[in-house]
């Protein structure tokens, strides 16, 4: 599938009359099914860009704008050519062994709630896959329409709309198997919009996608961006949320 | 020279130069109320809370004005910035923050003042409020002298940057205050409470003995205004700060190859300085006049702070 | 509580009649000079230590928020040949230290060949995945190493610690040099003593040596926290004796991958930054999204290779209380040869039998907390009150995976002033250890910290411990090659006046 993306963010550096100094991770890298055609960043004001990669292996691109900017328009554009894969990874890039993606972080903490969750979610599931899919499939059902449920589940006030990758990334852990958030972008009728979803590192397989919001692994649809141990790991725009996400329906306002 | 070591420096003249200003001001008050023949009692309390602009921030605390209150208000205590305790802190924070461009006689002639206020000493008596100030004055001239033995470098140029900017102001503040007194309408003049109160600011900016060499024809208000604005001989008085100012900024501007809009400023001012005298300042009214300085002096700090990139 | 025997370093044996002969002549000073003397002449240094404002300030403390830490006027002494094994074991532990560093963020070949279990290296926080793959210039990461070691005997010594972050203390260890050659000039014509002074050349020797490739005169600049910061007057002090900056994040700019400061001129490129300022809060947009703190972009330059931070990012995992019991088999490994340096045994609490083990003997123990520091979170089984060891009992229960146990060791004595006169006291060490493009080097002195209670055995300064002087004695035979500390006295002395 050829999918054309054009996504605009707008940032407004918190700090104000200061020089820009962020990290975008807004580059699809090629895989054996995911080909970049072309793709390129633009600001809408002098700027200076440097690529390079982060720690886990995303590619990554420095901006900076030397006059201080009450906000900076960012716009990636490109084509992106994609195979279905039915979930699996191939290719990527990696620098980390998969047993690092069994820590928690500060979005991701291990807890009970969520250990039991994924328990009886999993408990008539055989073998990694088949455990990884009924973990999914479970919280699909249970939380997609429900973003309420889910923010109790994480004790949180209000659960977003990476809650659910955060979700399966926590559930997959606490199962021993590693697993990883994905921000990416996936297609739609007219266009491609941000979404965003998880990896589970399963033995002789590799990393294989599974997207909580649809309940089943990505397709064709979905280009992957950039992969780490949660949401802040692999934002677009470093320490921001990726503000025009599909929000949870039923989300607590 | 990093542009944040640059700030501090000059807010340690600055304030360094200000500690030493309030201890020469509480020493002349408690001259004035204590030592002379005839007290000046209160009043010349409240004037000197008055030179350091911090009369509300005493009444605030539902302070009453006694002696003793506005000695210690003026020393020690520390809920205010415009006591000696609280400049010698902020000196010392601003010279800790640089700490590697001092020499270590600067910073112990800082470090020795602070730690006099450690010991949390009392200002209960005029004897102790003297020897407390005694203390602080002694201080302020060692690291004075400390840094005028450092090395002729950016470092001491910021030093006294700050100072020359810090001291017109005083000078000004305390002309300002006490100016009724210098020029009273329709009252005597000669008096012995006058007498006192010119002395008192002679003592404040030094100037006692200056005075003597410089005017044969006694105590004049006249004289005082003219010695503490337009005689560049007195290192406190306006025009030599003004001088200073240009100056040292002069010597920045070789170090680092920069002229820029502070330098300007100051030369403009102390071009227009070296044309005042002091009877034409009095006919145009001495207080519009002192006003005027002290909004000056502030802008040019501002031009400092741009020039340097203190921000 | 109950009192350890241990090893004197002065008296040899616990009962020798005699001193040590090679220290026979320091036994004799202390004979002949006179407590009310040595008094005089500590409390001198402290005056002049309180003056420069060498002070540290105490957490959780805020009313006393800068003392100074204690001076002991009496030298601890290391023989030559003591010196040169201790060395050789140093130099081994840092060069392990480095290896393990460069390959745990790069091929990771020790968790291939099973030395170490994986998941003690990336279920650790201090394994730090933001880095992975960045390699810092020259393949140097742990430049300033303090390995905190102990004694008990003559040629006993256990690593209690190994400090590859930003250790502190060697101000320290160049003001009370500095106060003894002042005040005990004497013990400078006894003995040839090794010069200590060259420190701050040398480490801006290494940081020079590690800058970017293809940079001619690098910018070195020291970063610092703030004057906040208890350790503040040595980032200072270091950054004033190298003739360089101390900059703070605030100062600092990243424009294009590369490093700049702010100065009043304008800004200046910087190639070398000696940090003193922890992980977290060197790149906002890396490691602490939510943090003000840091200077954004900063780990991109590295990344780039256009500036060398010392010690590297991501170090922690080196000196993690959980990787010390490693530690040996990571010498072996990398060094191929047996460690020269013992560890001291550890039990982790987290392993069923050794809790099992450690609860059975809290009265024999040390215990410590995995992510504790500075003395805090502590009990020493041996001199603890019984409500202490069931404090800990519970906690332990509760929390077993914080914790790790050692055996109590007989720290060694120093004659050290106390009120009573003067009296043993136990110690610790810390030598530095500098890491540079060209090899290992180890300062000849350090840091000694001495328990100023008796029986004590916790010298921590947050928790009333002192310092002393440590001396490293010269080979007997003049050497015409190295200068003594004899030979640069005057030239101390008279430097004195400058700063």
């Amino acid at each position: 599938m050829r999918i054309a993306i054009e996504h605009q963010i707008v940032h407004r550096p918190t700090l104000r009359g200061k020089a820009v100094v962020q990290m975008l991770r807004l580059t699809p890298d090629n895989s054996d099914d995911q080909t970049v055609v072309h793709w390129r960043i633009d600001v809408d004001c002098d700027a200076r860009m440097r690529s390079g990669r982060d720690g886990f292996g995303n590619a990554v691109t420095m901006l900076y704008i030397e006059e201080p900017v009450e906000a900076v328009t960012i716009t990636a554009t490109g084509d992106v050519l994609t195979s279905d894969a039915h979930g699996i990874v191939r290719g990527s890039n990696e620098t980390l062994p998969p047993a690092l993606y069994l820590r928690g972080t500060a979005a991701t903490p291990a807890s009970e709630a969520v250990t039991a969750f994924a328990a009886e979610a999993v408990r008539h599931c055989d073998g990694p896959l088949a455990m990884l899919h009924g973990l999914n499939a479970a919280i699909h059902r249970r939380f997609a329409n429900d973003g309420k449920a889910a923010a109790e589940l994480l004790s949180v006030e209000e659960a977003g709309p990476c809650d659910l990758a955060h979700l399966f990334c926590t559930g997959a852990r606490s199962l021993g198997l590693p697993a990883r958030f994905v921000s990416g972008f996936v297609a739609g009728e007219h266009d491609a919009r941000p979404h965003c979803w998880a990896e589970a590192y399963v033995a002789e397989i590799g990393w294989v996608g599974f997207d909580p919001a649809i309940g089943l692994s990505p397709t064709d649809t979905h280009v992957r961006v950039a992969a780490a141990l949660d949401a802040a790991g692999a934002a677009p725009v470093a320490g921001e949320a990726w503000g025009d996400l599909v929000p949870l329906t039923g989300e607590t306002q | 020279m990093l542009s944040r070591t640059a700030s501090s420096l000059y807010w340690l003249g600055r304030y360094f130069e200000r500690a030493d200003f309030i201890a020469r001001l509480v020493e002349a008050t408690v001259r004035l109320d204590v030592l002379s023949p005839r007290s000046a009692g209160l009043a010349a309390w409240g004037s000197a809370l008055a030179v350091t602009d911090t009369a509300s921030a005493f009444a605030e605390g539902g302070r009453e004005l006694r002696r003793r209150e506005v000695a210690r208000f003026l020393t020690v205590e520390t809920c205010h910035p415009g006591s000696i305790v609280r400049c010698i802190d902020m000196a010392r924070t601003n010279a800790r923050a640089v700490r590697t461009a001092l020499t270590r006689e600067a910073w112990s002639a800082i470090n020795r003042a602070w730690l006099h206020f450690e010991a949390r000493p009392g200002a209960e008596d005029p004897t102790a409020v003297l020897s407390l100030v005694e203390a602080v004055k002694n201080e302020t001239r060692g690291f004075e002298g400390a840094v005028h033995r450092m090395l002729r470098n950016q470092t001491t140029w910021f030093i006294r940057l700050g100072q020359a900017v810090e001291r017109a102001d005083n000078t000004a503040r305390l002309l300002d205050v006490k100016y009724h007194i210098l020029l009273p309408a329709g009252e005597r003049i000669g008096g012995v409470v006058d007498r006192d109160q010119w002395t008192t600011i002679l003592q404040t900016v030094s100037a006692v003995t200056a005075y003597r060499w410089l005017y044969s024809d006694g105590l004049k208000p006249s004289n005082v205004i003219d010695l503490l604005i337009a005689r560049a001989e007195l290192p406190r008085s306006l025009a030599a700060s003004v001088e200073e100012t240009v100056d040292v900024l002069g010597q920045l501007a070789r170090r680092t190859g920069q002229h820029g809009e502070a330098d300007r400023m100051a030369r403009v001012r102390a071009n227009r300085m070296s044309k005042t005298r002091s009877g034409d300042v009095i006919a145009g009214g001495l207080h519009q006049y002192l006003e005027a300085f002290i909004l000056e002096n502030a802008q040019l700090h501002g031009a400092i702070g741009r020039q340097f990139k203190f921000a | 509580m109950g009192t350890i025997a241990a090893f004197d370093e002065i008296m040899g044996g616990l009962d020798a009649a005699a001193p040590r002969p090679e220290l026979a002549a320091l036994q004799r000073w202390l004979d002949h000079t006179p407590d009310t003397e040595l008094r005089r002449r500590q409390q001198s240094a402290e005056a002049t230590f309180r003056q420069l404002g060498i002070t540290f300030a105490v957490y959780g403390e805020s009313d006393a928020a800068e003392r100074i830490i204690p001076f002991d006027i009496v030298p601890r002494v290391f023989l030559h040949d003591e010196w040169a094994r201790l060395s050789e074991g140093l130099v081994q532990r840092v060069e392990a230290i480095n290896a393990f560093l460069d390959d745990i963020y790069g091929e990771r070949k020790i968790l291939r060949d099973g030395i170490l279990p994986p998941d003690l290296i990336f279920g650790n926080p201090q394994f730090r995945p933001e880095i992975a793959g960045m390699r810092p210039p020259h393949g140097v990461w742990a430049h300033i190493c303090g390995i905190d070691l102990v004694r008990t005997g003559p040629d006993d010594f256990f690593v209690l610690e190994d400090n590859a972050r930003t250790p502190s203390g060697v101000s320290y260890m160049l003001e009370n040099r500095e106060a003894m050659l002042r005040l005990c000039p004497e013990l400078f014509r006894q003995f040839r003593v090794a010069a200590v002074d060259s420190y701050p050349d040398r480490l801006l020797a290494t940081m020079k040596s590690v800058a970017p490739h293809g940079v001619g005169e690098p910018t070195c600049v020291v970063l610092t926290p703030g004057h906040y910061n208890s350790a503040y007057y040595e980032h200072s002090f270091l950054a004033d004796s190298m003739g360089v900056e101390l900059v703070e994040a605030a100062d600092l700019v990243v424009d294009d991958d590369i490093v700049w400061m702010r100065t009043i001129a304008g800004r200046v490129k910087v190639d070398v930054i000696y940090r003193r300022v922890d992980d977290d809060f060197l790149d906002p947009l890396v490691f602490r999204p939510d943090s003000m703190l840091g200077v954004p972009g900063l780990i991109a330059a590295y990344a780039a290779g256009n500036v060398a931070i010392l010690n590297a990012p991501g170090n922690g995992i080196a000196d993690d209380k959980a990787i010390y019991s490693y530690m040996p088999d990571i010498v072996r490994y990398y060094s191929g040869a047996e460690p020269k340096l013992r560890n001291v045994d550890t039990w982790r609490c987290r392993e069923p039998e050794s809790l099992a083990y450690v609860l059975d003997h809290l009265s024999e123990l040390v215990v410590k907390l995995v992510d504790g520091s500075g003395g805090y979170g502590m009990l020493v089984g041996p001199t603890a009150t019984r409500a202490q060891i069931e404090h800990f009992r519970a906690a332990l229960i509760a929390e077993p995976h914080r914790y790790i146990a050692q055996p109590t060791l007989a720290l060694s004595t120093v004659p050290t002033l106390v009120e009573s006169g003067v009296a043993p006291r136990h110690v610790d060490f810390r030598p530095f250890v500098l890491t540079g493009r060209n090899g290992v080097e180890v300062t000849p002195g350090g840091l000694t910290r001495v328990a100023l209670r008796e029986g004590s055995l916790v010298v921590n300064s947050s928790q009333g411990g002192g310092t002393k002087d440590s001396f490293v004695l010269m080979p007997p035979e003049p050497d015409s090659w190295v200068q003594t500390q004899t030979q640069t006295q005057m030239s101390q002395i008279q430097m004195q006046g400058d700063r």
